[in-house]
């Protein structure tokens, strides 16, 4: 794709999305008026930013909203740090995965999120059952896509690493290593987003912080404005995250072709 | 002196129900320091395995590969192999992707740099150093290929195809930048390949190996002059008997069938 054709696709693709927003604003503030709906239905749009306004100082919106951040953050981190450890424990080791993989379904096929009261249990109503869900949900895709991109790995090019003279060490770091970042960050991109699902389920479970937690008491007043509010605080963490995934993978994956926008 | 040398040398693969299939079978034969040779033979008669067993990679059955005197025992330094697929590392440079070797036996960096340098410039590619692999066209994509093979300075090189997946034309040029480079580099080479003409034209001599289990069934001196020159040997009047001699060996013309279509056993 030369440059100048690039510069066009971007400058009509924001223009579209702009008046897209813009129609889709206009929709929410006096759709459900035309439409004869409660505003305790659906709120419109301005009724939705006055609650936004009025939680900021006295809900605590932004201190919620940054645990709930801290969160997804430290649940995301831990999540794929380990995926990845046992993605490739398993890649490199066919008896580790022979051993393992039994559970490690068995695992994969039970609800992450059926296992937030279980921890809220254990750790009581603190931000560490929150983040653990979080680690659980994120762990599943990140090992299973490491797994598979070190499994599919050209047996040729590890051939040459090791006519090379190259040890196992150095196979791994020279080869399988970086052949497996493509799989991993489209793996993180999925984990980022799941990170926000484990997060909010742990807090609408139990607990006085989050958003998750303003969500539920939103509810109990039948605040609807509220839970509005609440859901697009938390699309707009789970959106930092993918955007943060996005960026660290330019950084990575510096050599693939281009793609627009960094191929969202 | 003799650089390379295989000894008997027999490789069985167990099959699914407990038998072995023997892919090649008391295969003996040497290659001298600074020799070309080319071996020639049917699909699966265990060209590859031979290559694989020359480069330490996987061990024979029975026998032995000999390099520079020493029996082949794993992987070393002395030998280096380059395939028809040019499994360049999409995330180096092409510099970096021809340092590779060197980086791995642990050379400094700066010899690393100074080695791909020279190589690069040997093989017209100094302006794509700074390059990734898929900016580059097969072609180059495979010379790059053969300067990563050489800069780790092997006293052997094993070729598999190297240019079997690249277009006709590219081939006759790459042909001749191997030529020149083995020359140059003094460097001895076991050439795989399947093109007849190929094998005729880089070669000092040509091994022709029989279906499988795979053997030496022949051994043609190609007595032109001017090996680093495929372009001049290409003309010569002997080529052609040096060809119609090897599809004579390789039965291909007979019958009015393609040998490589006739059933095989897999």
């Amino acid at each position: 794709m030369t440059t100048t054709s690039r510069k066009t696709l971007i400058r009509r693709g924001s223009a579209a999305s702009l008046v897209l927003l813009v129609l889709f604003l206009t929709a929410w503030e006096w759709g459900p008026g035309l439409l004869k709906i409660p505003t305790f239905i659906v709120p419109p749009a301005s009724m939705v930013f006055q609650e936004f306004v009025r939680m900021l100082s006295v809900n605590h919106l932004l201190y919620h909203t940054a645990i709930t951040a801290a969160e997804v953050l430290a649940g995301f981190a831990l999540g794929s740090l380990l995926g990845a450890v046992f993605g490739y424990a398993l890649g490199i080791s066919p008896i580790a995965e022979f051993t393992l993989s039994p559970y490690i379904l068995a695992l994969q096929i039970a609800p992450k999120v059926a296992f937030a009261p279980l921890f809220i249990l254990w750790m009581g109503f603190t931000v560490y059952p929150k983040i653990l869900v979080a680690v659980l949900i994120v762990f599943f895709p990140v090992m299973v896509n490491v797994l598979s991109a070190i499994r599919g790995i050209d047996p040729d090019l590890i051939n040459l690493a090791r006519s090379f003279t190259a040890s196992r060490a150095q196979v791994f770091w020279k080869i399988e290593f970086p052949s497996s970042m493509p799989s991993m960050f489209a793996s993180l991109r999925i984990g980022s987003t799941l990170a926000v699902v484990g997060v909010v389920v742990g807090e609408l479970v139990g607990g006085n912080e989050g958003l998750g937690y303003l969500l539920t008491f939103g509810e109990g007043q039948a605040n609807t404005p509220m839970v509005f509010v609440c859901i697009l605080m938390l699309s707009l963490v789970g959106g930092l995250a993918y955007v943060g995934v996005i960026l660290l993978e330019q950084r990575v994956l510096h050599y693939m072709p281009a793609r627009p926008l960094g191929g969202l | 002196m003799i650089r390379l040398e295989y000894r008997d040398v027999a490789m069985l693969f167990p099959d699914a129900d407990g038998g072995g299939v023997t892919a090649i079978e008391g295969v003996s034969f040497s290659v001298g320091d600074g020799e070309v040779v080319a071996l020639i033979g049917p699909s699966g008669c265990g060209k590859s395995t031979l290559l694989n067993i020359g480069s330490g990679l996987y061990p024979p059955s029975a026998g032995q590969a000999r390099v520079d005197g020493e029996p082949v025992r794993g992987p070393n330094a002395h030998v280096a192999f380059m395939l028809q697929k040019d499994l360049l590392l999409p995330w180096r440079t092409i510099a970096e992707n021809v340092m590779l070797g060197g980086e791995i036996q642990g050379q400094s960096r700066s010899e690393c740099q100074r080695r791909a340098n020279e190589l690069l410039r040997n093989f017209s590619l100094s302006d794509f150093a700074n390059y990734y692999p898929h900016q580059l066209s097969g072609g180059m994509r495979q010379r790059v290929a053969l300067a990563r093979t050489l800069a780790v300075d092997p006293s052997v090189l094993l070729l598999d195809e190297p240019f079997s997946a690249v277009d006709a034309q590219t081939r006759i040029v790459l042909q001749r930048e191997l030529a020149q480079a083995l020359k140059r580099a003094k460097k001895t080479a076991l050439l795989i390949t399947h093109d007849l003409l190929e094998a005729v034209i880089l070669s000092d001599r040509v091994l022709v190996m029989s279906r499988r289990p795979g053997h030496i069934v022949d051994e043609i001196i190609i007595e032109i002059g001017d090996r680093e020159d495929p372009f001049l040997r290409r003309q010569s009047p002997k080529v052609s008997g040096y060809i119609s001699r090897l599809m004579d060996r390789l039965d291909i013309g007979h019958a009015g069938i393609d040998p490589q279509a006739a059933p095989q056993p897999v």
